[in-house]
């Protein structure tokens, strides 16, 4: 059994101009010691949806099952979550600055945090434990760095701290929601890197949220693509970046600055993200979709098995079949050099 | 060969600490662009990379003089334009326009689009209303925005339409050199791609000069001819983007390729990952002789105390310059470098020290 597993989850909100689907019907599964990787890009829901697992979200309206070790967390008690946030599903945000509390030394916020969830622990105990969390993290002299304050810390490091303190109860799940975005690329590697041991050394599973499809290349086991609140594509790090079916993850893969083809223009996926606030039927990708026909605009498309891969699924009405897919392919690129031929560039949507 | 549009003579700016200590009586200076001498071509697109802080932002802004500089000259299409007023700047103005990053900051957002765009018209007196009305309505056409929504606010965009709009504000006036300050950076990939699609297109049609600054090496790579890799204020190493992604020379520079991840599983479990110690030391009291050896590599006792000329090092062509007094052979594996320097060595302020082990191969 998966450590854990989403099913059909939910999540919508009520605003002024109407109500938002965050998120419409996601499900996946996590397994011990992997990591799965969550793109998406802004307003796709993919934040949403892990925040409404460990029971952030206030104020939403949610549905869907999401069955951690045995335990569900949908509608579970504050003191149930309590227990499982910190004890055993560890959390990271973007932001490293505003997830440390300004006032208070780092290690005094490891150690409030450890001995919440462990009663027994001495404060000394507590203390020598998150000084050693501290240089796992690769913070050199921990001992003393320890009564420093988060401003003394440079923003890296001050992720470090952050994982440190997810890390401090050894949890079976982390959640790394943006992890680095807000970091330099030379200071993101270091903190992958301690990502990626700590997850060596502990078998912790891993949900990282990004943006970034180079995160997801270095970091991932699993792939899930999101957009508009649901999963369009989701299948093994390689099956997602050589062998993808979904229109959406292959325009996103195009779009990207390709090496050695310096100057030449790229290609964009047409159009912007749809609002979530009543969402038209069918497939929320079709007005952007360079393959989109009747059906796509009348019924959403079911997430289904492509290419004979029980672990590779695509929200998509196009064929299943390898072939048929690569034949429509080749239409819809001929069909856009015609069109481009004949008719000059659109105004954007 | 012509002459540079743009030619940048050992640029320095500094910016004064405001100290929390009323009897601090040594003020503390930022040097966040210390000596920066770089020349830009008619229609060529120059790429500036580096990491928060190396000074990329405020040498842009030094070009346009939006910032006065502290010391240094900036030459303009043959003329000296580091002293100039306020009132002779402003034909120099017409000719060098700027695209920020943040689509929702840049525009003001009480004021409708085609104003937004006109604001150049009217603050150089060109043309009647009914004119600039026109000319605006091209403008948008231009950059691929329909010309009907004139009379809309920019919260009616999305934020890649809001970044046409910050583009055709800045081609209004058919400007010579456009410095591009990481337009992309805010929008999401399927968007970023648009937008560079839109700058390319720009300077084949009406001849652009860019200077193009981003973090993200991918884009600059993609958009830019030549490209310099700044760090702590002074640049690392300059060439064109070819050699600089096939014969890197500085380690710095190998380094940030290095940490760059790239969208490609098979690579990104291939290649050889160096991860730097440490963090940016601060600009307020930057390490001496060469900037990066306190998390370089390859740094050796020379490092510390003498500061590398750019130069052409071993037989690179005097369009590849690296300050370096250890540069890279081709070939060389950084990931193998031993620093040969003791830690007391190393004069560097408290938040500069790293944790990881020096380099990792996975």
């Amino acid at each position: 059994m998966a450590l854990l597993e989403v099913r059909d989850l939910r999540v919508a909100f009520n605003t002024p101009d109407g109500v938002v689907e965050a998120v419409r019907g996601l499900s996946f599964d996590v397994e011990r010691g992997t990591t799965l990787a969550i793109v998406g890009e802004s307003g796709s829901g993919k934040s949403v949806a892990t925040q409404t697992i460990t029971g952030l979200t206030r104020g939403a309206r949610i549905s869907g099952s999401a069955r951690f070790d045995d335990t569900e967390l949908i509608g579970a008690s504050t003191k149930v979550l309590q227990k499982i946030r910190g004890n055993r599903i560890g959390m990271i945000f973007q932001d490293p600055l505003s997830s440390l509390h300004p006032y208070y030394k780092v290690g005094w916020q490891i150690v409030e945090m450890i001995r919440a969830h462990d009663h027994r622990i001495s404060t000394a105990a507590a203390r020598q434990r998150a000084a050693h969390l501290l240089s796992l993290v690769g913070i050199p002299r921990a001992e003393s760095r320890i009564d420093d304050y988060p401003h003394q810390f440079s923003g890296g490091m001050r992720q470090r701290v952050m994982i440190a303190m997810a890390m401090a109860l050894d949890p079976d799940l982390l959640i790394a929601d943006e992890p680095t975005t807000a970091l330099d690329v030379t200071v993101q590697a270091q903190v992958l890197e301690v990502m990626r041991n700590l997850q060596e050394q502990y078998g912790t599973a891993i949900i990282l949220i990004t943006h970034d499809l180079g995160v997801v290349a270095e970091m991932s086991d699993e792939v899930v693509v999101m957009y508009a609140g649901a999963v369009m594509e989701k299948g093994a790090r390689r099956t997602i970046f050589y062998d993808h079916h979904h229109p959406y993850t292959e325009g996103l893969l195009a779009s990207l600055p390709a090496q050695g083809d310096i100057g030449a223009r790229l290609t964009p996926i047409a159009g912007a993200p749809p609002s979530l606030i009543s969402l038209p039927a069918g497939c929320p990708f079709a007005p952007r979709c360079r393959y989109a026909f009747d059906l796509c605009w009348k019924e959403t498309p079911p997430l289904a098995e492509v290419y004979d891969d029980p672990t590779h699924l695509s929200s998509c009405w196009l064929s299943s079949n390898r072939e048929m897919r690569h034949l429509d392919r080749e239409h819809a690129d001929e069909t856009d050099a015609q069109a481009q031929a004949a008719e000059p560039e659109e105004w954007s949507a | 060969m012509s002459d540079p549009l743009l030619r940048v003579e050992d640029v320095v700016k500094t910016f004064p600490v405001r100290s929390s200590s009323l009897f601090d009586r040594e003020h503390a200076v930022v040097h966040a662009v210390d000596g920066v001498s770089l020349e830009v071509m008619p229609g060529e697109t120059v790429g500036l990379v580096g990491e928060t802080g190396c000074g990329k932002s405020t040498l842009a802004r030094c070009i346009a003089r939006l910032y006065p500089l502290t010391s240094g000259k900036v030459w303009f299409q043959g003329k000296d334009i580091s002293n100039l007023s306020r009132g002779d700047l402003r034909p120099v103005r017409r000719d060098i326009q700027m695209i920020f990053q943040d689509p929702y900051g840049s525009l003001n957002p009480r004021r409708r689009v085609g104003s937004i765009i006109g604001d150049p018209f009217t603050i150089h007196g060109i043309g009647s209303r009914k004119e600039i009305k026109t000319k605006v309505q091209d403008l948008m056409e231009t950059v691929g925005l329909n010309p009907e929504h004139y009379n809309r606010f920019p919260a009616e965009f999305s934020g890649g339409q809001r970044q046409r709009i910050g583009v055709a504000r800045a081609l209004a006036l058919r400007p010579k050199l456009v410095i591009c300050d990481e337009p992309v950076s805010a929008l999401d990939v399927s968007i970023q791609a648009q937008i560079i699609n839109l700058l390319i297109d720009l300077q084949d049609d009406f001849g652009l000069t860019y200077v193009f600054i981003s973090h993200d090496l991918s884009v600059v790579r993609h958009v830019s001819d030549r490209i310099a890799v700044m760090y702590l204020g002074k640049i690392a190493e300059v060439s064109t983007a070819d050699d600089l992604f096939g014969t890197t020379r500085h380690p710095y520079s190998r380094a940030l390729l290095s940490a760059l991840p790239l969208p490609d599983p098979d690579v990104a479990d291939s290649r050889e990952r160096i991860v730097l110690v440490g963090d940016l030391p601060s600009p307020t009291n930057p390490p001496t002789g060469c900037r990066f050896h306190t998390r370089c590599p390859k740094a050796q006792h020379d490092c510390v105390v003498t500061d590398p000329p750019l130069e052409p090092v071993f037989d690179d062509p005097p369009t590849h310059r690296t300050a370096c007094l250890h540069p890279l052979a081709v070939g060389e594996d950084l990931a193998l470098a031993v620093p040969h320097i003791e830690d007391s060595e190393i004069v560097a302020d408290d938040t500069t020290e790293g944790g990881a082990p020096l380099t990792e191969r996975s």
